[in-house]
């Protein structure tokens, strides 16, 4: 009996220690992250977060051009998924609960989430690049192809799978009695859908939007190989522009200087802020969004 | 009970593997990714004549250079000879002797392929942004023969910091004014215009998606693609092909004796003017962090197999041969360094 209370103990320790483990390595990021930025914070000033200029030549670095071009991409992205993956999770957790057709949808959806994004960037640019380089002489801007919009229409495939298995999660889990009350007071499917399973499913959607975008800012390689890598603000959707991922990818492993290394770091920190924050927001949201009970 | 018999025998095989290749020496390299390809060929057919291997690792100039500062590795390689400051973090003097040369082009997608010539002025306007359409009266100047399309002109260049950005950079520093004080020389510079492609795979695809673009890859990877390649005049104004002879012609000046010179921009006569060495770089002192005499000496062996059996390779590896002063240079390099103070090659 000692035996098995000692064992019971040695168990719920070692739980413990793993546990502390994975916190002390968050701790860890927020001790180094601005421990390291702290020379480009001291030689740029404000100016690391509010200018547009990135010069490594000349040693100034300002931030603003990679952190626009994170935002926008991923929230373009996130508004061209969503219709897509809410209609994917609609599909598969509303209409089709059983049978080989929803677990081909499914498992298509799954498996897109599976993806290396390599694979993603390279089908950008040998497919989608020569596609909307059409577009855009039709448009009359400079074909380039690759840019901010080409990059957020890349994301938002890459991001639907996210979104799309944790709202079906969501809807399937509304509990029927809900629906079948609906159903006794007439209302349509439609109506069913629209007035009682969004609403109870609403925070449950939110969360794996939230997901979704914190994948979108973070993606490196798909990104990179079709947004253009140009370090400056953009002008317009279809202009070429830089991501804060893409950057630090990009320029870290011949970054000599300790202010250009520096620089890159404080990057890396901005965009660990950027989740954190957007992560604090997004909880605030799904607690708000809870149907209370 | 078998299985964890099993596991320890494994466990012994592995451990007694692992001591089997650390008995032999295992000289350590990091950097440049251009020579890349031929150094694992030299490593290589190297350890077949001297029994000694060398895990060489591609990681780039810059983590080179950091790692042998660190002094992680025995040798590093880079792209660009590393500067006075970076010099002075080192722990220890450092030295630099050149192993090949490589060539920076220019090159470009354009209807029939057209063989292009351009000048100096030309390349830095065009990645200034300044002349925007292909059929500017400027690029038309030079080539009359040529028939250029009405075409928006789109700079391709390279989006990670690298030794070609910096040999490409530097040469316009060298010959403009205005690139000078505007973008300067650097790994990773603030462009002007255009857009960045990730590594030569990266531009080349690029300049293969968009009809009118131009941009600069390394001389190997346009020859191994068959890319169309510029003519470029030089400063003693012939409009110089780049190939690996005229690549290793552009060497053919007088080398200060640290090796430390960039040949962009070159005096010599029928020298390829974006050309450009790639270096070795070690600690002129060997005895450092226990290190033994045995593995000062077969470094200094390898060293010297570099730049005089090894050089036979170059070619067909399209790298450029070291000239005579370079392997001369070279030599004197080697020749200095020490361990405790005595020299390790006589």
């Amino acid at each position: 009996m000692k035996s098995l209370q000692l064992k019971d103990k040695i168990f719920k320790w070692l739980l413990l220690l793993c546990a502390f483990f994975v916190i002390l390595t968050v701790a860890g990021m927020c001790v180094t992250l601005p421990l390291y930025s702290l020379p480009v914070l001291k030689h740029m000033g404000w100016k690391f977060v509010f200018s547009t200029t990135w010069d490594p030549v000349k040693n100034r670095f300002g931030i603003i051009p990679f952190l626009a071009g994170t935002i926008i991409s991923s929230f373009m992205a996130l508004l061209i998924s969503l219709p897509f993956s809410i209609s994917v999770a609609l599909l598969t957790g509303e209409y089709l609960k059983k049978g080989k057709i929803a677990m081909f949808f499914k498992y298509m959806t799954d498996l897109t989430a599976g993806i290396p994004s390599v694979i993603y960037g390279f089908w950008a640019l040998f497919v989608l690049v020569p596609f909307v380089q059409r577009l855009e002489m039709r448009f009359n801007i400079i074909p380039y192809g690759v840019g901010l919009f080409t990059a957020s229409i890349v994301l938002s495939v890459m991001i639907i799978p996210y979104t799309a298995s944790i709202a079906r999660e969501v809807i399937s889990l509304v509990p029927d009695d809900l629906r079948e009350a609906g159903y006794s007071l007439g209302a349509t499917r439609w109506e069913v859908i629209r007035h009682i399973v969004l609403p109870y499913a609403r925070s449950g959607i939110f969360a794996g939007i939230l997901l979704a975008l914190g994948r979108a800012i973070g993606e490196t390689m798909a990104v990179t190989m079709v947004i253009g890598n140009r370090d400056q603000l953009p002008k317009s959707i279809f202009e070429p522009a830089n991501t804060m991922a893409s950057a630090i990818a990009n320029q870290f492993t011949e970054a000599t200087s300790d202010i250009y290394l520096s620089a890159l770091i404080g990057l890396g920190f901005v965009l660990f802020l950027v989740t954190v924050l957007i992560n604090i927001a997004g909880r605030y949201m799904i607690k708000r969004l809870e149907i209370k009970r | 009970m078998k299985r964890i018999i099993g596991m320890c025998i494994g466990l012994c095989l592995f451990l007694y593997l692992g001591f089997c290749s650390a008995a032999n020496l295992t000289l350590l390299g990091a950097g440049a990714t251009f020579p890349y390809p031929l150094y694992d060929k030299w490593f290589h057919v190297y350890e077949k004549i001297s029994k000694i291997k060398i895990n060489y690792q591609p990681i780039g100039s810059g983590g080179g250079i950091r790692q042998l500062i660190n002094r992680v590795v025995d040798f590093g390689g880079t792209d660009a000879f590393m500067s006075n400051d970076e010099l002075k973090k080192a722990p220890a003097e450092i030295l630099h002797f050149p192993t090949c040369l490589g060539a920076v082009v220019i090159t470009y997608n354009l209807p029939g392929r057209p063989e292009l010539r351009f000048t100096s002025k030309l390349i830095a306007d065009i990645f200034l942004g300044k002349i925007k359409k292909w059929n500017d009266k400027r690029i038309k100047e030079i080539n009359p023969d040529v028939s250029l399309p009405d075409m928006n002109i789109v700079v391709v260049h390279r989006s990670d910091g690298s030794g070609t950005t910096f040999i490409f950079s530097d040469y316009l520093s060298k010959t403009s004014y205005e690139w000078k004080e505007r973008v300067g020389a650097g790994k990773s510079l603030k462009w002007p215009t255009g857009i960045g492609g990730k590594g030569n795979a990266g531009v080349a695809g690029l300049i293969r998606q968009i009809p009118g673009s131009i941009g600069y890859v390394e001389l190997i990877y346009a020859e191994q693609n068959r890319m169309p390649v510029a003519l470029i005049k030089n400063k003693s104004g012939h409009f110089i092909k780049p190939t690996l002879k005229s690549v290793s012609m552009a060497a053919n000046i007088d080398i200060p004796s640290d090796t430390r010179v960039s040949i962009t921009n070159t005096d010599a006569g029928y020298g390829y003017p974006i050309s450009s060495f790639t270096w070795i770089i070690f600690y002129k002192e060997q005895a450092y962090g226990g290190r033994s005499k045995k593995r000062a000496e077969a470094l200094a062996k390898l060293f010297w197999w570099m730049i005089h059996e090894g050089q036979k390779y170059n070619e067909r590896f399209s790298y450029g041969r070291l000239p005579g002063v370079a392997v001369k240079r070279a030599e004197a390099i080697i020749k200095k360094m020490t361990y405790n103070g005595k020299p390790v090659l006589r």
